[in-house]
């Protein structure tokens, strides 16, 4: 399959950019020392979306350089590695890095892959060096000196500060000796600049918890210039109660302003839920400031729209303007002689009225295949690397999206994509093995549906095994083990931040970022996700996004006195009824003669419990033949009122859900009209 | 919270608009109020429960019409032109809103009401549903019922009151 990538080229460039972008921030604002998980996810987010994106399009460069970064944010975020200023230059050195290597390709120059070489060196270095006491570096004893593998141009940003180092690691009864914790830091705090570091790792599950046992221990920054002594004496009161370490501190010259102010001291939790943090926060009675101002901003909710349609944009409100003011003129002094001008004039206002709505309609909606044709490159690379045979089918590409939704349903889909790719779809072999065609299907499909743009992605492959979610889900704490869950929550559980049951970790996914992510997108458009999944038989993952903005060819027909619009798409035709074509079967299913089939009737009158209007009689209306769910049928109304194109409304903004109908629209005359969902009739009409 | 709605609190004091429904007086909160409108019609929503009168367009955006009358079982009246439609942005769990209109026979007056002064509403037992209820206020020897508008209008509420009645169908079905 030949697809010209090029022509999406640009969009991800400028997703890279952003994302980029993102990171430096993102690294910029990350206290040292002390790990606000969220930034770090918001890093690691960025970087995963860049290797993914520029693994997609082939720049395996760029994709080979940022699973390594990744790797150590990886570390980083699971609390494994400490935050180092060394560790964050390194990693913004790597920005700029990325960013030189995607600005040579995007102008179609080499890469410098000197200077790329030189900076994955310097990462490698930074993984592998520190790295091996990572695990247990939140053991007070094992943590290694902040500022180990320095090479050498980094030496000269590094001044000898005076200060100490504490590992203090209280023993279970420090509260119940009457010591407070909270007092010591603030005398700390009295002797110069205080960090302080909680490690919560020996915390017991909840259950197990008692509240006056102490068990969580503190590494603490001190620059002063004060002795050892003075901090001994500090601690002299708890001596007895606890494991303390004093060990001078060479720092780096830049020390954050400490947090700390005297009357609440603060302590940053490595990688924590909020409860545990609240459990923790209360017994030690230190007080956890969580700073709204801290979040991550939202994502700016900008849409990239060609200038050129911007400017035939400005060009027609300029023309309505015109007719308008020409219009005004017309009516200030009006006399029937001038009648010709002013039909002439609404005729003009009228077109350009509608010029202006296509192209502010042109700037928003979208295809989906303009997302969809990204994905055979994707999955023929993969499946060759994974030597896995897969075939991707696609269907209903030119069902309309939102622009916004078109851009942000991207990622969710590719992580889904690589996912059911790289764990779904069995090896050639397995596949042979357990009775399945050796080629694997992924079936991406989108369509319309109940007031939802529905996006399925459909793989036979092995499913998910739900026990071993499960036994997964207890092992990483995520859930208890006394939790009785039902199917679809077990399912659920791979929405949870840092699951996977991936074994290995390859570099198409399995680290567990990807579903939470996608997850979060998804909620973030108003949408949200589903699984179905069968063991041994693949899966099915169904994203329901709101259509805020879609436009619909309806045809608008009355029953009584309501109005309804049935979407064009889905009719076959319509036929005026006469006696002889109806037919009841048994007395009560009506059914009516279509050339040689016979079609069931559904009576919209009595589906909808219209009272209003003139009743007609049994046999009088037109049928309009439509398709649902792959059957044919007729709905009875009484008359026909013309083909328009609407704005679906959703009718659950404010209201809920109704069923048969898919939305709401706004007519001419500022009426609401609903928007019948053909195939959940059909579906109604069968109950 | 706004912060205008904390300034009414410190003052112990809160406004409520208050309509008349069935020669009966009721009040919600002021704040909750987004605006006013005389009745028009509405377009019908098929099988939704009565007390839905439809929705209606309200510049752009669809928002279902609740008749108090036919949720409070009293009895039914005419849309005259007093009739109007008192529009509430009424708050779903956590922090989503939606808006809906309530339908009154006439709005009648806005009233600074003391927290103080707000009797809790007795229980009725079964014969009435005080749930919905903040609690009843004499004003001018009239006693005005202040309703809880999220608790009111709440959609999942709704929903219960169709799961009823669809249950109370399948049981005739199994009849």
């Amino acid at each position: 399959m030949s697809i010209d990538m090029s022509q999406f080229h640009q969009v991800f460039f400028e997703e890279c950019f952003e994302g980029l972008e993102a990171m430096e921030s993102g690294l910029l604002s990350l206290d040292i020392g002390d790990i606000d998980s969220e930034v770090i996810n918001t890093i690691f987010r960025a970087a995963h979306s860049i290797k993914g994106g520029s693994g997609t399009f082939g720049f395996t460069v760029v994709a080979e350089y940022t699973h390594i970064m990744e790797t150590l944010l990886d570390e980083m975020r699971d609390g494994r590695r400490p935050v180092t200023k060394q560790a964050v230059d390194v990693l913004l050195g790597s920005v700029d890095c990325l960013r030189e290597m995607l600005t040579s390709i995007q102008n179609e120059e080499d890469v410098n892959m000197v200077s790329a070489a030189k900076h994955q060196a310097a990462l490698e270095i930074e993984l592998n060096g520190s790295a091996g006491n990572a695990p247990e570096a939140v053991k007070i004893d094992k943590v290694a000196p902040i500022a180990a593998p320095l090479k050498p141009e980094e030496i000269t940003e590094i001044d000898e500060e005076q200060g100490w180092k504490i590992a203090f690691c209280p023993y279970l009864n420090l509260l119940k000796t009457g010591n407070d914790p909270v007092r010591l830091f603030r005398e700390l705090n009295g002797l110069g600049e205080f960090t302080s570091n909680v490690n919560i790792q020996d915390i017991p599950p909840f259950d197990e918890l008692d509240p006056e046992e102490c068990n969580i221990s503190w590494e603490l920054k001190l620059v002063t210039e004060a002795k050892e002594a003075a901090i001994r004496e500090i601690f002299s009161w708890v001596e007895d109660d606890c494991a303390l370490e004093i060990t001078p501190l060479s720092k780096p010259k830049k020390v954050k302003k400490p947090k700390i102010t005297p009357t609440a001291p603060v302590v940053e939790v490595v990688t924590a839920t909020p409860d545990v943090v609240e459990s923790v926060a209360k017994k030690a009675a230190v007080v956890v400031e969580s700073d709204p101002s801290k979040n991550t901003p939202k994502a700016s909710s900008s849409i990239r729209v060609d200038t050129d349609k911007i400017d035939t944009l400005i060009n027609m409100v300029g023309e309505v303007v015109i007719t308008q003011s020409m219009l005004g003129l017309i009516g200030e002094n009006f006399t029937m002689d001038k009648v010709g001008q002013l039909k002439r004039g609404l005729a003009q206002l009228e077109r350009h009225t509608r010029d202006l709505q296509q192209s502010v309609m042109n700037i928003r909606m979208l295809p989906i295949s303009f997302v969809f044709s990204r994905f055979p490159r994707l999955v023929h690379d993969i499946s060759t690397q994974l030597h896995k045979k897969i075939t991707l089918k696609l269907v209903g590409e030119n069902t309309e999206v939102d622009k916004a939704v078109v851009e942000l349903i991207n990622d969710p889909l590719v992580h889904l994509i690589r996912n059911s790719l790289d764990h779904g779809i069995e090896m050639p072999a397995e596949r042979i093995a357990a009775g399945k065609p050796e080629m694997g299907t992924i079936e991406l499909k989108a369509y319309h549906r109940g007031g939802h743009i529905v996006i399925e992605i459909v793989d036979d492959g092995r499913g998910m095994d739900k026990a071993k979610l499960l036994a997964k889900a207890i092992e990483k704490g995520l859930v208890d083990e006394a939790t009785i869950m039902s199917d679809k929550q077990i399912l659920e559980l791979i929405f949870m931040p840092g699951f996977s049951t991936a074994e290995k970790l390859t570099d198409i996914s399995g680290r567990g970022v990807g579903m939470d992510v996608v997850r979060r997108n998804i909620q973030s458009l108003g949408g949200n996700i589903d699984i179905i999944s069968e063991l041994g038989k693949g899966s099915t993952i169904a994203i329901h996004l709101p259509l805020t903005l879609a436009i619909l060819d309806g045809q608008s027909v009355a029953v009584g006195d309501e109005t309804y619009i049935v979407p064009l798409v889905s009719i076959i035709e319509s036929i005026n009824i006469t006696e002889k074509m109806l037919n009841k079967v048994a007395g009560k299913g009506e059914t009516f003669k279509l050339r040689s089939e016979y079609l069931p009737i559904i009576r919209m009158r009595e589906i909808f419990n219209v009272k209003s209007g003139a009743a007609t009689k049994s046999n009088e209306g037109v049928i309009v033949v439509v398709e649902g769910q792959g059957a044919l049928c007729g709905f009875l109304v009484d008359e026909l009122l013309g083909q328009q194109q609407v704005v679906i409304k959703s009718l659950e903004a404010n209201y809920r859900r109704v069923e048969g109908v898919s939305g709401a629209t706004i007519l001419g005359d500022g009426s609401v009209a609903l928007i019948l969902d053909v195939p959940g009739l059909v579906r109604l009409s069968v109950r | 919270m706004t912060t205008d709605h904390i300034a009414v609190n410190s003052k112990q004091i809160e406004q409520f608009l208050t309509f008349e429904l069935a020669n009966e007086v009721y009040g919600v909160e002021i704040l909750k109020v987004q605006e006013i409108r005389g009745w028009e019609a509405v377009r019908v929503i098929p099988n939704a429960p009565s007390f839905i009168k439809g929705v209606l367009n309200l510049r752009g955006s669809v928002i279902p019409i609740v008749d108090l009358r036919e949720r409070f079982s009293l009895e039914h009246c005419d849309y005259t032109q007093k009739t109007v439609v008192i529009v509430l942005c009424v708050k779903r769990h956590r922090a989503e809103t939606f808006v809906m209109g309530i339908v009154a026979d006439a709005v009648s007056d806005v009233l600074d009401i003391k927290l103080s002064e707000i009797k809790k509403a007795p229980n009725f037992g079964s014969q009435l549903d005080t749930r919905y209820m903040r609690g009843m206020h004499v004003y001018k020897k009239n006693m005005i019922m202040l309703l809880d508008v999220d608790k009111l209008l709440n959609p999942d509420e709704l929903d219960d009151i169709e799961t009823i009645s669809d249950s109370v169908s399948d049981y005739d079905e199994l009849l």
